[in-house]
């Protein structure tokens, strides 16, 4: 242990704690920019400089570790005025777009100047001429006001290597962009989301298309649906002032009504249609058809892009089950359609979703329009909506709980974990258990696949076979799972695995990136631990027992992976190239 | 008799003709007397004599002779023969302030010749440290030696290596800092095209003391010579068994390698130099760790400059101690610097450390042009300082040069005179950091520019007293809150200058006015309607027509649209143009 003291408080902390977070553990703050918990530090901003005491060098508090007997000064009059001449530098490169921009109230550079009370501008702004890429239709990259922090770099290249955003330039003139100053449609780019959720400014934002929602509201020829997924239900309430994770469906359901939704679904009821697919798609190949494991989750589309691009030596072992949303989607306009004589072309189906690669799926493939429309109109993340709630004049927090329409809205707890890395795998064994041994799991919560660590292994005995799965989260971690299936393959070995879930967001869609900012790890056990509730409050806790979901099938669907079930619920998928051009 | 190398050079003028017309002579001279076998005549670039006719230096004996005519060939001829003194007036003395050790071999080897380095004791040091030293006797070696990174920092040598020799790992690096880029520096490149073995030899040392069998030669692509020179030597060395496997036949290994820098300044910081190497984007990256833990792919990693690895073949060789003789109490040793500026005699120059500047000026560098006096002279790079005349009698040290607010950097000396703006010598300087600020953190990236802008402004004319405030503020954050050396130093010419110049700012703040006539815009192009012959050239050049009017009423230049670009100043042919 470290023995030191910050401000003359003393402190003891072990080996290897920076100063910043050692001055945390003593209520002492120290600004910082730059930096984001979830990313090792990159010293860009110089804005949480300390110094030794009766040093006159500056030291980066996010990156030093404190050493012993360590004296750290964090505010005097020379360190405060240096910080703010960095933020006044800093501002003198950003535009003064704050009333017009989607981080409005919600920036941390606006909440670095407001609290450093900066008044008026000390030096002339130069700003470069740069257009915003809004080219992929899911995030927008405004460089103008990028403030080189780096963090969606590290996201990008670290986190999820996808290597889809670079530097470009130096000097002034350094600016984010995708490697070779190409768009983002034609990088590499799997609109994960992840930058835009790690981006300290405007600079970086999902592709806001809560307008075309409004004007689809207000038309009267339009009947119009929405859906809410898992993970949204946990996160919304982030932007209303409630505690962290506290889940908010029954006002959700509310809010969506007034807001002139006039049905109400769940993409929960979705995740129980596509467990009780991919649940049938596992035990016919782990009973009938070995060769054809591991099968590969498929429901984040972020990750179906980077397969598709990555790794597409893996396309026989996707799920082709279609996403929970996609799923509510295509009965909207089909089952519910028909059910309820609306004209499917009239229907207007916005999907709300913790992911900003939903707006990518929805026309990803001709699948995408297996209802004879397109199935889902607008996809929109959370932070979207709750714009939306605020712009409709809705006081959210005091909202009564309402229900879902349950002809597709009624949900297992199965289908309420989905939104959590882990839970896919967990609701897919719950269902698959069930059909192998025809009996019921003693203990259903499948604690090794929970958690945050980033591949997760676990055996799960099922009946006389033993079934072995992994779960990776955030797609840095894909790699090694795939890498140990390709090496038992190649040297004709017992696979690894037999099922693998893979969710593109560290968290899986809790920490997903079109979520609430300001994500942590703390954050994202928070969420998580909302579903799991979400789940334990639920008598019904297995997909394939929704009453809804069997009446479904009863009525419509008729068997899982049925001819109907194949047209209307399965996709294909195909080798994409990395670079467009 | 031993074999003699005549050297000839004319110290006079940059044509060649005199010194040939003697080389011709000598080895007639020289064959007359049946030493053809035993005596090579060679012309010389570089004597680091100035201004006495053609001069003579033997080598290895190394005494020279100037203003040698014709007639005064066979008296030196005779005395490379039998050992005669030569006549008094040809002998030349002085050049006494130069002490060559890092460039001890340059014009003296033949660098593509490994045996050459060998005739001069090369390669006795890497074979002292093998097979009579052990790796931390090698260290104290070096720390008895009191050598110190001449990279710039001055961080001593010793301590870095037993820091790395400290850090556990299989493998570890050795980096050889080559990516010298200070304008108008060129000591590190003199020495990789003229001694590459030394550096070679320094780094094996280098290698056996941190126990590194891996090393990497970081050299900016624009040095295709020494890049040449060093692939050279690295074959020689793989070939004599100095590299490789095993070498001389002891368990020690080392692999060299050459990378090319693709002229990034900040490429010389070691943490951007380092994530060159490993092929990404060129930026420092906070330290600790520092690279002694962890350093190139992570691993254990010391990183020295050209000229310290060329002193630490020396120091194997002739010993720490011996070395430790020349310098002072805590800079020691010799120091490198390229002289260049208002001087007579640019060139580079080896000097021991503790040399008062003014020596180094106006002994070695001549001093400047006939009439005009020394102003300032700017040490340490574009990040050093500018040190007026008042103080050029301190000597060269680590510590003397940064009380002066200047450091020593890597080697530049620009010597400035009477005729050089202050304000605009700090605005190229700041410029050069600005272009090559990589622009990760924040301080430098903004700052430097917007202290460019402000430096513009009062060059100008447009300066208000408030602009020297706000310089002093962006210098502070930049030298707070910049991440490495760069951005720290990159303030340094305005503060210098606005410390020991703040007159030549308020001049051209308050009263608009460029004392040396460099700031253009501040200039007044005016014609003298006495001196005009209507030649109407002015008219013709102006680029903006500005300048109207005819042969009977004369020419005058309109004050208000002219963009003092100063083209009828130039093309007026009977200074009728005046430039106030």
């Amino acid at each position: 242990m470290i023995k030191a003291r910050i401000n003359g408080i003393a402190v003891t902390v072990p080996e290897g704690t920076t100063i910043l977070e050692a001055a945390q553990k003593v209520q002492i703050k120290i600004p910082t920019l730059c930096k984001h918990p979830d990313l090792p530090s990159t010293a860009a901003c110089g804005i949480c400089i300390v110094r030794i005491k009766g040093s006159g060098k500056m030291l980066r508090a996010c990156c030093t570790p404190l050493e012993e007997n360590m004296e750290i000064v964090t505010h005097d009059p020379e360190i405060v005025e240096v910080r703010r001449s960095v933020i006044e530098l800093i501002l003198s490169k950003h535009p003064n777009e704050c009333l017009t921009c989607g981080r409005n109230q919600n920036c941390e550079l606006q909440t670095l100047a407001a609290d450093f009370g900066i008044r008026r501008e000390s030096f002339p702004q130069f700003l470069p001429d740069i257009r915003p890429d809004a080219s992929n239709g899911t995030i927008v990259i405004d460089p103008r006001k990028c403030i080189s922090c780096g963090r969606c770099i590290q996201v990008c290249q670290q986190m999820q290597n996808v290597w889809a955003l670079s530097m470009l330039e130096r000097g002034f003139d350094t600016r984010i962009s995708p490697a070779g100053d190409i768009s983002l449609a034609d990088s590499p780019c799997v609109k994960c989301g992840q930058c835009s959720a790690h981006c300290p400014t405007g600079a970086i934002t999902e592709n806001d298309e809560t307008v075309k929602v409004w004007r689809a509201l207000q038309d009267e020829n339009k009947y119009c649906i929405v859906e809410i997924a898992p993970a949204v239900r946990v996160a919304i309430g982030e932007a209303f002032g409630f505690p962290l994770g506290e889940n908010l469906t029954g006002k959700l359901y509310a809010a969506l009504r007034r807001m002139g939704f006039r049905a109400v679904f769940d993409t929960n009821f979705g995740a129980d249609v596509t467990i009780v697919e991919e649940a049938n798609e596992f035990v016919e190949r782990f009973t009938k058809h070995p060769e054809r494991l591991p099968l590969i989750t498929s429901c984040c589309p972020a990750w179906v892009d980077f397969m598709e691009k990555f790794h597409h030596d893996m396309i026989d072992n996707f799920s082709t089950c279609k996403s929970p949303h996609q799923i509510v989607g295509v009965l909207s306009k089909t089952y519910f359609a028909r059910k309820k004589r609306i004209d499917p072309a009239k229907a207007y189906i916005v999907s709300i979703m913790p992911c900003t690669a939903k707006k990518y799926e929805i026309t990803r493939s001709d699948e995408m329009f297996a209802s004879g429309h397109q199935d889902i109109d607008v996809s929109l993340t959370t932070r979207e909506l709750a714009r939306m709630i605020k712009q409709a004049g809705i006081d959210f927090a005091s909202l009564p709980d309402e229900e879902s329409d349950h002809i597709l809205g009624e949900y297992s707890g199965a289908g309420t974990i989905f939104g959590v890395t882990g839970g896919v795998m967990e609701a897919a064994l719950r269902t698959a258990y069930d059909y192998i041994t025809g009996g019921k799991l003693k203990n259903i919560e499948f604690e090794n696949v929970r958690g945050l660590a980033g591949v997760k292994e676990g055996t799960i005995p099922v009946g006389n076979h033993t079934v072995k799965v992994a779960v990776a989260h955030g797609l840095r971690n894909v790699e090694s799972v795939l890498d140990r299936v390709r090496r038992a393959r190649a040297a004709g070995e017992e696979l690894p695995y037999h099922f693998i879930e893979v969710m593109a967001c560290p968290g899986g869609c809790v920490g997903g990136g079109g979520q609430p900012y300001g994500v942590t790890d703390e954050l994202r056990v928070k969420r998580g631990r909302g579903l799991y509730k979400d789940d334990e409050a639920h008598t019904v806790r297995y997909s394939h027992e929704n009453p809804s979901v069997k009446k479904a099938y009863k009525e419509f669907l008729g068997e899982p992976l049925g001819e109907k079930s194949k047209t209307l619920l399965h996709a294909k998928y195909k080798a994409r190239p990395e670079y467009k051009k | 008799m031993t074999a003699t190398v005549v050297l000839i050079k004319d110290t006079d003028a940059c044509a060649e003709d005199r010194a040939r017309d003697l080389q011709d002579v000598f080895l007639q001279r020289v064959k007359d007397a049946g030493l053809a076998d035993t005596v090579q005549v060679v012309r010389a670039r570089e004597l680091g004599i100035y201004n006495k006719g053609v001069a003579i230096k033997l080598l290895p004996r190394g005494d020279s002779f100037v203003n040698v005519g014709e007639a005064d060939v066979p008296e030196i001829v005779a005395s490379i023969k039998t050992g005669a003194a030569v006549a008094e007036r040809l002998v030349h003395h002085g050049g006494n302030e130069q002490v060559r050790i890092v460039m001890r071999n340059c014009g003296v080897v033949d660098p593509e010749s490994i045996e050459d380095y060998l005739g001069r004791s090369g390669y006795q040091g890497v074979r002292r440290a093998l097979f009579e030293l052990t790796p931390e006797k090698t260290i104290d070696e070096i720390k008895t030696s009191g050598l110190r990174g001449r990279g710039g920092a001055g961080y001593p040598t010793w301590l870095k290596w037993s820091l790395a020799r400290g850090s556990l790992g299989e493998l570890k690096y050795v980096i050889c800092n080559g990516d010298e880029g200070d304008p108008g520096a060129y000591m590190d490149r003199s020495v990789l095209e003229g001694d590459p073995h030394s550096v070679i030899e320094g780094m094996l040392i280098a290698a056996y003391a941190i126990g590194a069998s891996k090393g990497f030669l970081y050299i900016r692509a624009e040095y295709p010579l020494a890049i040449k020179r060093i692939q050279k030597a690295l074959e020689q060395a793989y070939g004599a068994g100095l590299l490789g496997k095993n070498i001389l036949g002891t368990p020690f290994s080392l692999d060299l390698e050459v990378r090319l820098g693709a002229g990034a300044f900040v490429c010389g910081e070691e943490t951007a130099l380092i994530a060159s190497i490993e092929g990404k984007r060129g930026t420092p990256r906070p330290r600790p760790p520092y690279p002694s833990d962890s350093g190139l792919f992570r691993k254990p990693s010391i990183i020295n400059n050209v000229e310290t690895f060329a002193n630490v073949s020396y120091i194997l060789t002739a010993g720490g101690k011996e070395f430790a003789k020349i310098g002072t109490e805590k800079s020691k040793g010799t120091k490198v610097f390229a002289l260049t500026g208002k001087i007579r005699n640019a060139g580079l120059v080896e000097i021991p450390m503790g040399t008062p500047l003014r020596t180094i000026i106006e002994d070695i560098g001549g001093g400047v042009a006939e009439g005009k006096k020394i102003l300032a002279v700017q040490t340490g790079g574009p990040s050093g300082g500018v040190i007026p005349e008042k103080h050029l009698d301190t000597p060269v040290s680590y510590e003397h040069l940064i009380e002066l607010g200047s450091f020593m950097g890597s080697g530049g000396m620009i010597v400035m005179d009477e005729d050089d703006c202050l304000v605009d010598i700090a605005k190229f300087y700041l410029g050069f950091c600005v272009d090559e600020s990589c622009g990760k953190c924040a301080p430098c990236r903004i700052g430097g520019f917007q202290m460019l802008k402000v430096l513009e402004k009062i060059t100008d004319g447009k300066g208000t007293e408030d602009d020297l405030a706000t310089l002093g503020r962006i210098a502070r954050a930049m030298q707070k809150a910049s991440l490495c050396a760069l951005g720290q130093g990159a303030p340094n010419p305005i503060i210098s200058t606005m410390k020991y110049f703040a007159e030549e700012y308020r001049q051209h703040i308050a009263d608009k006015k460029c004392r040396a006539g460099k700031c253009t815009r501040l200039m007044r192009f005016e014609i003298i309607d006495e001196k005009c012959k209507r030649c109407r050239l002015c008219v013709k050049n102006c680029p903006v027509s500005c300048i109207t009017g005819d042969k009977d009423k004369g020419y005058v230049i309109d004050q208000a649209r002219c963009i003092k670009c100063g083209r009828c100043f130039d093309v007026c042919k009977f200074d009728a143009v005046a430039r106030r």
